[in-house]
């Protein structure tokens, strides 16, 4: 299934499970004078009772804390998460918009500088022979390579989220589960979530005109399935779970590594948790 | 895969390593348009209260045309956000629903509420002229002026009266929205902990300034050339009176902005290196020659000559003029290398972006300098329609 906006929209959801909730005009307190924190709270009441729950029916949103880790010594630089994504998720066909990218570290011998490179880079660009595919190019095949790694990235869908405080209207907004959502059914496209997120983990849908992101395929998790990127990983670089199950592959491998997390004094708090994080990785 | 789907989004070419989704410039040149336009704004307001608030009669030739000047830009404020918006028709959901927590959710309604604070201080001022004009007249005329004073036509003594602690209580209540909605816009930016370049606690300060100076000096500009236009001769005082007030605030700006910089380098934070490499490469020019140089270090050494040697006449008018424009530059350039410039430096801290400014389109080159001009027209109706040059009636 695809990540639907119409059954994304809190408008819709409203309009379908809450409108008589909503008629109460409850004034929501905190964030909104009305509306946006109003249908947040019709969300959580009726997926606590298993109502027409969003985006999943009987799905509930209080039962589960979502997390994601990341295992970069495994990541091999396949992209087969970025594909994945890229159609799972119908992300703009270029190499200017991604839910999720994988950047390549290559020391040299001699030379104490890190060389990056991602999708944007034009010489991968034109090694790929197109800007629908992604390939990392050889340039490295005759240097003398000290170290190198490659670095999955994503939305770490922060505890903290600086998009979220940002957002003037409440359209990007936290889920119970721990979630960071787009509702582009309500997103005014002024970008500012852009500007606040210091991973660079959004991106403006010039088809929708409204800001995206990646939602750990929230319709995928929201049923049970792990997200696009997961699954198709073959090396198990990247790992996703419940943290409220002891058991689940994240909380094993948060509890088994000692685990980073990107960019910690921005305050965000993020939730996608690395092993192999090396000093130049911002 | 998905197909391409071509859209009319330039790509900004990089050096270094940037992240993928950073190469689209997400605010351009319109959000540079926007601070300017709020800061025109608040200066030209600054200048209208010299003398309706703080009663300084050299500024009194130019206080009710900076009034009609300050309500020409606030109506236009709105436009460039508007058009940069992916969805212009959702706007109002900021009002409907702000969200609390946003930097940018209170900008509705103060925006709002200043517009509505002009129009009324407007009508006060321009009360009196429009009843007079408005018995003077026939037809339509007579019509539009009584409808504008809104058939309040009164013109006693004791109306006036009225009038005037009603203009001075709204001049009063102006002054910290006018600098309050600017110093929030430079919340906006001074509060966005991802961009270095952005984060500061000066910022709000800095823009508060600097926005009194492109008012004022906006002022100089558009007062000579009225006067020129109506060939009036330039009440010296007056102008005087404003080059001293830019001069003196320049001072103070270009000291905030020079303090905002030096902490910036003296820190030193994580990410300064590829900072250090953008201030002394693509910056360099537009930031410190055109910026500092001959955007502020000149006009106030003109100016400070110009005050020393107790210049006069036609000598006096040319050096306000050029330094007044130098400064309009400057602010412009100010705004579009704080914007533009912070997101020219990625925020990888590996890597810098070039802003590939369009010439034709929705967010573009063109689409900015209409909107810039745009409250130059309106100001030139409202001006034939308001006269703001001579006494209202019943005033000595």
């Amino acid at each position: 299934m695809k990540y639907d906006k119409k059954k994304a929209g809190r408008r819709n959801f409203l309009c379908s499970t809450g409108k008589a909730l909503a008629g109460l005009g409850v004034i929501a307190g905190g964030g909104n004078l009305l509306g946006q924190g109003e249908a947040e709270e019709n969300m959580k009441d009726s997926a606590g009772k298993g109502a027409n729950s969003f985006p999943t029916p009987d799905y509930d949103w209080t039962k589960h804390r979502w997390a994601y880790g990341i295992d970069a010594t495994r990541c091999i630089g396949c992209l087969r998460c970025v594909e994945a994504c890229k159609a799972e998720n119908d992300v703009i066909g270029d190499a200017h918009h991604f839910r999720t990218w994988v950047e390549r570290y290559v020391y040299l011998e001699g030379d104490e500088k890190v060389h990056v490179d991602s999708h944007a880079d034009p010489q991968n660009i034109a090694a790929s022979g197109s800007e629908a595919e992604y390939r990392f190019d050889n340039r490295y095949k005759d240097a003398k390579v000290s170290k190198a790694f490659f670095m999955p990235k994503m939305c770490n869908h922060c505890e903290h989220p600086a998009c979220v405080q940002v957002c003037p209207v409440g359209a990007t907004f936290k889920t119970e589960d721990g979630v960071v959502l787009v509702d582009r059914d309500y997103c005014i496209g002024c970008r500012y979530c852009l500007q606040a997120c210091p991973y660079g983990a959004r991106y403006f849908n010039e088809e929708l005109n409204v800001a995206d992101k990646c939602t750990w395929c929230y319709h995928r998790i929201t049923k049970g399935l792990q997200p696009a990127c997961v699954e198709v990983c073959p090396t198990h670089a990247r790992i996703f779970g419940d943290l409220n199950d002891s058991s689940s592959p994240v909380s094993e491998f948060i509890r088994n590594n000692p685990v980073q997390v990107l960019k910690p004094e921005s305050g965000n708090a993020p939730m996608c948790f690395y092993v192999g994080i090396d000093k130049d990785v911002s | 895969m998905n197909e391409i789907v071509p859209f009319m989004t330039e790509i900004a070419p990089f050096t270094g390593y940037v992240y993928p989704n950073e190469t689209i410039v997400p605010w351009g040149v319109l959000i540079v348009i926007y601070p300017y336009l709020t800061g025109l704004v608040a200066g030209a307001f600054t200048v209208s209260s010299f003398y309706h608030v703080f009663g300084m009669q050299q500024f009194k030739p130019v206080a009710r045309f900076a009034l009609l000047t300050s309500l020409s830009v606030m109506i236009f404020v709105p436009t460039p956000l508007l058009l940069h918006l992916g969805h212009p028709e959702r706007a109002m959901n900021s009002m409907i629903t702000p969200h609390l927590t946003s930097a940018f959710a209170m900008f509705g309604y103060f925006a709002a509420f200043y517009t509505v604070l002009l129009l009324l201080e407007c009508w006060f001022v321009f009360r009196a002229d429009n009843v007079v004009r408005a018995n003077n007249s026939t037809g339509l005329a007579r019509t539009f002026y009584r409808t504008v004073t809104l058939w309040s036509d009164d013109i006693s003594p004791r109306a006036r009266a009225i009038d005037s602690k009603w203009l001075l209580t709204l001049a009063i209540v102006g002054i910290p929205s006018a600098h309050g909605l600017h110093g929030y816009i430079g919340f906006v930016y001074g509060s966005l902990k991802a961009r270095q370049w952005w984060e500061s606690d000066l910022m709000p300060v800095i823009f508060l300034f600097s926005a009194i100076v492109s008012g004022v000096a906006l002022l100089m500009v558009l007062y000579v050339l009225a006067s020129k236009l109506r060939r009036v001769p330039i009440d010296h005082a007056c102008l005087k009176g404003l080059t001293f007030a830019l001069w003196g605030f320049l001072m103070f700006t270009v000291i905030l902005e020079g303090l905002e910089f030096t902490n910036l380098v003296y820190k030193g934070k994580e990410g300064i290196d590829v900072i250090m490499e953008y201030v002394q490469g693509p910056l360099f020019f537009r930031y410190f020659i055109l910026q500092f140089g001959f955007g502020a270090l000149l006009p106030i050494a003109i100016m400070g000559l110009m005050i020393a040697r107790n210049v006069r006449g036609k000598a006096f008018v040319i050096g306000a003029m050029v330094s007044a424009l130098l400064v309009l530059m400057n602010v412009l350039l100010m705004r579009w290398n704080v914007v533009i410039g912070g997101q020219e430096i990625s925020k990888t801290g590996k890597g810098l972006l070039t802003y590939p400014l369009p010439v034709w389109g929705r967010e573009s080159l063109m689409s900015a300098a209409v909107l810039v001009m745009a409250p130059f027209a309106l100001l030139w109706v409202l001006t034939r329609l308001f006269p703001p040059w001579t006494d209202p009636p019943g005033n000595t």
